[in-house]
């Protein structure tokens, strides 16, 4: 008895074919066509709508002058953050940009940023707000960010083409996905932490539930929540890199050109931009949550 | 009819309170059902009621069950069994909408530690319960205003929580329950987070208010001192169960068990007892216009005494004869008592605390005169009265 009970074990162990594989993959295969069947009026208005504001928005960006912008975001890192010398890191940081040649792919970069990030909030924010005053709901969104984030980024690119074709709307629905779990969780755990005693007094004082989250939680909430736009921010910028991939162009473009081609000079200089665009943002988002905190 | 009447209320924390609750009706000690059920009592079958415009103080050691039994008033949390009624209606079974209309119109809540909005102003604070319900700007900034005004905050309107002190912070809070202009303030141990010299001021405060705005207040504290300086009645409460409901007088005098006796031991019973409370009727006076030494000389030997007070026609305390000078006048023949009697007299009033009194009877050869408000007797002291007082209630204590 004992020893036929461990040759089937052996059996399963051993031999793969005993135990048939999952076509795991083929599922989600079928799911992801199945949606881009059914979802695809849905996904054509969405790509129309993003497509055109992101044209829009890099026309826009492209059409200001190279200096006043590099005076504008000087000043604004000054003002903000009160440090001179980040003011000069943004005005020399972004001179060498457009020196470098690199100003139209930088505005484009910035142009899918700001619209990532903003599909991302507008969508986590809500989903944030949701998970905190809904246990329920917490329990389904938390695992699914859990997914979302230590999936590999490049995954999210291959759906996205289904989906929206080749091309920045796909780039901007890959990094929508990648950045949107800070907002999220940030905003859940910026309610959450909401001290309980000033949860109990507005209770005492007759609060509507609806009242607690505006008067009181999304208040005090508030620079938790900036922290995880910024998170937001960043990961959009990180992710816009990875989606030159699949056609976004900018300063991602330039860097995965010249990953092809092997130049290593074009490459440094375009990655540079990033790491120059990255700071000047990360720096004055982070001020703006230390006002609003304060 | 009570502002408040509570009726068995009963609180068992925990998901199936219903075994519990049998053995709290069967008078299970706590202990005995936490070991059984793993349940926890909060606050067993307490009953008593609060009238209008009284200061009711729950008093009690931490984890009596005092600052749950003051939640289940407004059903922050929410009673297991038994019943509170305000004005007649019973809370525990309203509808949500309901409670949280009686919660905006009835009661004002003060918290140990403040719980103020950081990112509310002083003024936005103080004008968060009427926001609530929806008062137009104006008039709830003005009524929040005249809150802060009243509690001494006057000018501190655009300041934030952050930047007062303690004591400031509780006045805050104070005017924000005040602001609602509610029938009920509940105060959970509202002073108990504010060094004692701030705590004493802020309890002359609450007093003064008190005393323009006659609202009904319970009072959650663990200081007995504090329980006997603000209470019109003490509500001691153990193992989350009511031992002694009564005036600070019963509870000093008349201690219900030795919980409440050792409850009371450490109060200084001189500070507590007041002129008021040690002092007896003036069995006999002399009432100018109307007795001459004569009479007054008969009233003394009738009730065995050698001094008498004397009053005006109005009761007012003018004077004290002794037998020893109205026998020397009589001898000159003198027959006015106000041209005998002494004026110089030491009084008291009723409010002056024993322990003034001590060295106030020390060498004073009659007995102490109590006056009321407007001058007249209402009683007096005599020295063998006041350590008898003293001894008496020390003894019990």
């Amino acid at each position: 008895m004992e020893v036929t009970n461990m040759t089937a074990l052996t059996n399963m162990l051993g031999m793969p074919g005993a135990f048939p594989r999952i076509p795991l993959g083929q599922w989600l295969e079928a799911a992801i066509d199945f949606l881009v069947t059914h979802l695809a009026p849905a996904t054509r208005a969405f790509s129309a709508v993003t497509e055109s504001g992101l044209n829009l928005l890099e026309a826009g960006l492209d059409a200001l002058p190279p200096l006043l912008v590099i005076a504008f975001v000087g000043l604004a890192a000054w003002r903000v953050t009160r440090k001179r010398g980040l003011g000069a890191f943004a005005v020399a940081g972004l001179a060498l940009v457009w020196n470098m040649g690199l100003w139209q792919a930088t505005m484009s970069t910035l142009a899918l940023v700001l619209v990532a990030t903003l599909l991302a909030v507008l969508v986590g924010i809500p989903l944030g707000i949701a998970t905190a005053m809904s246990d329920r709901a917490r329990s389904v969104v938390m695992p699914v960010l859990d997914v979302m984030q230590t999936m590999p980024a490049f995954v999210y690119l291959i759906p996205a083409i289904p989906f929206f074709g080749l091309g920045k709307v796909a780039a901007v629905f890959a990094t929508v996905i990648f950045a949107m779990p800070p907002a999220i969780r940030f905003t859940c755990l910026g309610i959450r932490q909401v001290p309980a005693e000033l949860v109990e007094c507005a209770e005492a004082f007759g609060t509507g539930r609806f009242q607690r989250l505006v008067k009181l939680e999304l208040p005090l909430a508030a620079p938790t929540m900036l922290a995880g736009v910024n998170q937001t921010v960043m990961l959009a910028l990180s992710m816009v890199v990875i989606a030159a991939m699949i056609g976004a162009r900018g300063l991602g473009g330039e860097v995965w050109k010249a990953i092809q081609r092997l130049e290593m000079g074009n490459g440094f200089e375009a990655g540079i931009g990033i790491v120059i665009v990255a700071i000047c943002l990360d720096r004055i988002l982070q001020h703006v949550g230390k006002r609003v905190g304060g | 009819m009570a502002k408040i009447e509570i009726r068995d209320l009963t609180k068992i924390f925990g998901p199936a309170p219903e075994k519990a609750l049998n053995m709290v009706r069967e008078g299970k000690p706590k202990d005995e059902i936490y070991k059984r059920t793993r349940h926890a009592v909060g606050v067993n079958r307490a009953t008593f009621d609060v009238d209008e415009g009284e200061v009711v103080v729950v008093m009690g050691l931490s984890g009596s069950g005092k600052s749950t039994l003051v939640r289940c008033l407004n059903r922050l949390i929410e009673p297991t069994d038994g019943t509170v009624r305000i004005d007649g209606t019973d809370v525990t079974t309203l509808s949500v909408k309901d409670l949280r209309a009686l919660r905006q119109r009835t009661f004002g809540m003060v918290f140990q530690n403040f719980a103020l909005f950081p990112h509310r102003t002083v003024l936005e604070n103080a004008e968060y319960g009427l926001e609530v319900m929806g008062s137009p700007k104006a008039a709830r900034r003005e009524k929040a205003a005249q809150a802060l005004a009243r509690v001494g905050l006057a000018g501190w309107e655009a300041a934030r929580p952050g930047q007062l002190s303690g004591g400031m912070q509780q006045r805050v809070g104070l005017a924000r329950a005040l602001a609602l202009d509610p029938d009920i303030l509940l105060m959970d141990e509202a002073f108990s987070a504010l060094d004692p010299l701030i705590r004493r001021d802020m309890q002359d405060e609450l007093l003064r208010l008190q005393d323009d705005v006659r609202k009904t207040i319970v009072f959650i504290s663990h200081d007995l001192d504090e329980a006997l300086k603000i209470g019109d009645r003490i509500v001691l409460m153990r193992d989350g169960a009511v031992v002694q409901v009564g005036t600070p007088e019963d509870i000093l005098t008349s201690p219900a068990d030795d919980y409440v006796a050792r409850f009371v031991a450490d109060v200084d019973i001189a500070r507590v007892l007041t002129a008021g409370t040690v002092m007896k009727r003036s069995e006999a006076v002399a009432v100018l216009g109307v007795d001459g030494p004569r009479t007054a000389l008969r009233k003394m030997r009738n009730h065995a005494i050698a001094t008498l007070f004397v009053l005006d026609r109005n009761h007012k305390l003018v004077g004290l004869v002794t037998a020893d000078d109205i026998a020397e006048h009589m001898a000159g023949g003198e027959r006015d008592l106000a041209a005998i009697m002494r004026t110089d007299i030491t009084t008291v009033s009723t409010e002056a605390p024993a322990s003034e009194l001590i060295p106030l009877m020390a060498g004073l050869p009659h007995p102490l005169a109590v006056t009321d408000e407007r001058g007249r007797l209402a009683g007096v002291i005599v020295r063998g009265l006041l350590l008898g007082a003293l001894a008496e209630r020390g003894g019990n204590a």
